[in-house]
């Protein structure tokens, strides 16, 4: 099977490529890019790419897919559905599934699932101890074989930092990153909202920023402590930047990512208890995203991840005090970066690559993958900087609605997904004709 | 029909403008005095059916709805969560679209969970009132509260108001802010650290509202002085050692009122923890106004019901200023009488302004034709005499 995305922007930082080339891919791996107008390769698919960008294909380091036990919220195949529509070649998936993903038999699960469904990539993540409950370490060195990338609690932090220096010494023998949810629970006190003038004038319990902070602070002393390969998810407050920024400072393995609805909505959209602005972590103030547009620009932040985190509609229309933490993500996330960052100038479009693709694949060790380099694997997000486009959550791949960006017209989209060379989604031939 | 200012439901004083918050305190006024019949009964709001949807224990707030409902004429319901399908594990909001197919006109409601109205008011054609939700408001007890106050000192405006004890959890405290601050206090808050977080004085803008460091420098000199309830149901970690400790350090007693100004008023939303929060002889001395407060209650709540029954708290249905409120014009003073036909208003509904007929009363109305007169010409603006204008809010 052979494709040529010809036409196209290419970009990879990995190569230094930032330029009009064709991308040739050959049996699922890149064979080579060409210089435009080098001609067809015999018997090759051509994509067009005129006036798009051709990036190595991004990677979401943090999904739920809820399958296995929570299939009415999302499978694995509607979650890689979702995924490849909105640019993403390859998902994390997180390991607080009905079985928890503590065990080989789950991960090899998740993994046929995904082979079935045959999408998206969807690489596996640990849990770090049994059942997430926090107290003994799970198997990781078995879920390692069966196909684990990374382990992680996620959903809650390990609360003991005893246990969790032994999660990071032990994971370090097989490379393994340990990924975590930094929120110290005594701090939080069962907040379901950012802590600020806007919980205190809505009556809603607060979960106060430092939450983050000290588990980011503490997480980052074990780290350096351990030798460990420490990854913090979907960071969302000042503190916990400056955590991450001063570990890479004292040059240990610390990275950390960021979820778009982070920078792009505050503590103030939840202002008519639409629960679809709760998440955990939760909405902040605008000096936390300050902070985050901050940390995007000099590099303290390494990815952008979705934490797409499906959920069904009766569960939603509960209280905003009994309403489950989450949002979907996979569809709006490339919209949001594009708009609010790109767009913005926050960042430019090769540091967006590194964000969702380039660095993602170094976090989680994934060989061949974040980079178009000959032999690499045939993944590949194709974009429109410019698009105009509005999202539908009704049109939605994902089994769940759970969004506070339904109707939100953005700048930017993923219009085409190449995953293992094969073109597996491509965006409404409508759309791209705007495309400039 | 919702009016341009219209406002269909009442979720909270903090998005009411200062000229809404005015006028249903006059026109509550205007509703006291007929509690004070012997027949307390108007038609304003005949065949028109109240819920009272309570998840939350309460005695006064639930039992002054349905007597302002009753007493304006409204079918009123009483549903506490213990008789309701919550217990069977039914959602909010299925509960709300059942009680909804039974087209009730109002749904009172009051729940553990703050933002409970305003998920009610985006799926209910009935209007919302929040009787108290969570931690974040409870309008109609701001308003009583503002109620009892202007009749005592004349008016809010420039008055320093203490509001004392648990400011993190209190929907009371909230909207009392909101209000007092609205109409010009100035509001200082004071308790125990792990209870009035500095923060809260963001809840304004204007710098109305200030965090005292202790209870004594919020009572210094003050006009009003709120004491809050100690919700121990809303506690679920410590927040104080002991109520004991609460007494002695932030307690209402006698000595720590004497600091405020010699005329200084005290209120308690109730129910009151006697001996803790307040001391019995400053809630039973001369300066309490605590039942005051309660009977406000009843005619806040009419004048809140007979306005969104309207479609706006602005009273948009006035036509003169000089004209009474028509749901109160009638008054069984006869010195009162005046022979102006024009004041002889009908009720929205088309109903004469007579006391709803009742066994007893009926050899009294029936004798001298009734005129009407208003109540408090100055402060009460009359409101319609038209018929229209006044159908279910449609949706």
């Amino acid at each position: 099977m052979r494709l040529l995305i010809a036409n196209g922007y290419l970009i990879d930082p990995t190569q230094g490529v930032n330029g009009g080339k064709d991308l040739f891919i050959e049996d699922g791996r890149v064979a080579g890019l060409l210089a435009r107008g080098e001609g067809v390769p015999e018997s090759a698919e051509v994509f067009d790419a005129t006036g798009l960008v051709v990036a190595p294909g991004f990677i979401d380091l943090h999904t739920h897919l809820r399958e296995p036990g929570q299939e009415y919220k999302e499978t694995i195949e509607t979650g890689a559905s979702a995924a490849i529509a909105g640019g993403w070649t390859s998902v994390c998936a997180m390991p607080n599934t009905d079985p928890v993903n503590d065990n080989p038999a789950v991960t090899r699960f998740v993994i046929e699932q995904a082979e079935a469904a045959g999408l998206a990539n969807v690489f596996p993540v640990g849990a770090i101890t049994k059942n997430s409950e926090g107290r003994e370490l799970a198997e990781m060195g078995e879920m390692k074989r069966a196909g684990v990338v990374a382990v992680s609690d996620d959903g809650r932090s390990v609360p003991s930092a005893g246990v969790m220096r032994r999660a990071m010494e032990y994971a370090r023998g097989f490379d393994l990153t340990v990924v975590d949810h930094c929120e110290d629970r005594t701090l939080a006190g069962g907040g379901v909202m950012h802590e600020g003038s806007w919980s205190l004038r809505l009556g809603l319990r607060g979960s106060p920023a430092l939450a983050e902070e000290l588990d980011a602070l503490r997480d980052c002393a074990l780290a350096q402590l351990t030798g460990a390969r420490l990854h913090l998810a979907h960071v969302s407050t000042r503190g916990a930047l400056e955590a991450v920024r001063r570990a890479k400072e004292r040059g240990l393995a610390v990275t950390c990512e960021v979820a778009p609805h982070h920078f792009t909505l505050s503590d103030e959209a939840v202002r008519d208890y639409d629960t679809n602005t709760k998440m955990c972590p939760p909405l902040r103030s605008l000096e936390h995203i300050e902070a985050i547009l901050d940390a995007l620009r000099d590099g303290t932040i390494d990815a952008i991840a979705t934490d797409h985190a499906p959920h069904h509609a009766d569960e939603k229309a509960l209280e905003y005090d009994h309403a489950p933490n989450g949002i979907t993500g996979l569809e709006t996330a490339v919209g949001l970066a594009f708009d609010r960052l790109v767009h913005e100038g926050v960042v430019n479009l090769e540091r967006l690559v590194e964000l969702c693709s380039v660095n993602p694949a170094k976090i989680f060790s994934l060989a061949d993958r974040g980079t178009l380099r000959p032999g690499a694997r045939g993944d590949v997000t194709i974009l429109d900087p410019d698009l105009e486009w509005t999202f539908d959550a009704s049109r939605s791949k994902s089994k769940s609605r759970n969004t506070p960006f339904d109707g939100w017209t953005m700048r930017g989209a993923a219009v085409a997904t190449v995953v293992g060379g094969r073109l597996v989604y491509r965006r409404a031939e409508e759309s791209l004709a705007t495309s400039y | 029909m919702k009016t341009e200012s219209g406002r269909r439901h009442l979720l909270g004083i903090g998005e009411l403008s200062a000229e809404e918050i005015a006028h249903v305190l006059d026109t509550a006024e205007s509703f006291r005095e007929i509690s004070r019949r012997e027949i307390k009964k108007v038609p304003a709001l005949r065949g028109r059916t109240i819920i009272n949807l309570f998840f939350e224990p309460s005695t006064r707030t639930r039992t002054s709805f349905e007597i302002a409902g009753k007493r304006l004429s409204a079918d009123t319901i009483n549903i506490s969560s213990s008789a309701s399908s919550v217990a069977k594990g039914e959602t909010l909001l299925d509960t709300a679209r059942n009680l909804e197919a039974m087209s009730p006109d109002f749904i009172v409601i009051r729940h553990p969970s703050a933002g409970a109205p305003h998920a009610l008011a985006r799926i209910c054609r009935a209007a919302v009132i929040n009787a108290g939700d969570g931690a974040h408001e409870h309008p109609t007890q701001a308003l009583l509260d503002a109620m009892t106050i202007r009749q005592h000192k004349g008016g809010i405006e420039g008055l320093e108001v203490a509001i004392l004890g648990d400011i993190l959890h209190s929907r009371v405290a909230r909207s009392n802010a909101h209000l007092l601050t609205k109409l010009g206090a100035r509001v200082r808050l004071a308790g125990p650290g792990t209870l009035a977080p500095p923060e809260f004085a963001s809840l304004v803008e204007g710098g109305g509202l200030k965090i005292a460091d202790r209870v004594e420098e919020a009572i210094e000199g003050a006009d009003v002085v709120m004491v809050l309830r100690i919700q121990r149901e809303r506690q679920d970690a410590a927040f104080f050692p002991s109520l004991r400790e609460y007494a002695v350090h932030y307690g209402l007693n006698r000595k720590r009122l004497d600091a405020a100004k010699a005329d200084a008023i005290v209120m308690h939303p109730g129910p009151m923890n006697r001996g803790i929060e307040i001391a019995s002889d400053v809630a039973d001395g001369t300066r309490s106004l605590i039942l005051d407060q309660v009977a406000n209650g009843l005619a806040v709540r009419m004048a809140v019901l007979y306005l969104l029954d309207g479609g706006s708290l602005l009273g948009q249905r006035e036509v003169e200023t000089a004209k009474p409120h028509p749901a109160v014009a009638e008054t069984p003073d006869a010195g009162s009488r005046t022979d102006d036909a024009a004041a002889q208003t009908r009720l929205p509904l088309g109903g004469e302004l007579e006391p709803v007929a009742a066994g007893r009363a009926e050899p009294e109305t029936a004798a001298p034709p009734r005129r009407f007169r208003a109540h408090r010409p100055k402060t009460s603006r009359a409101v319609a005499t038209q018929d229209d204008g006044h159908g279910m809010t449609d949706d």
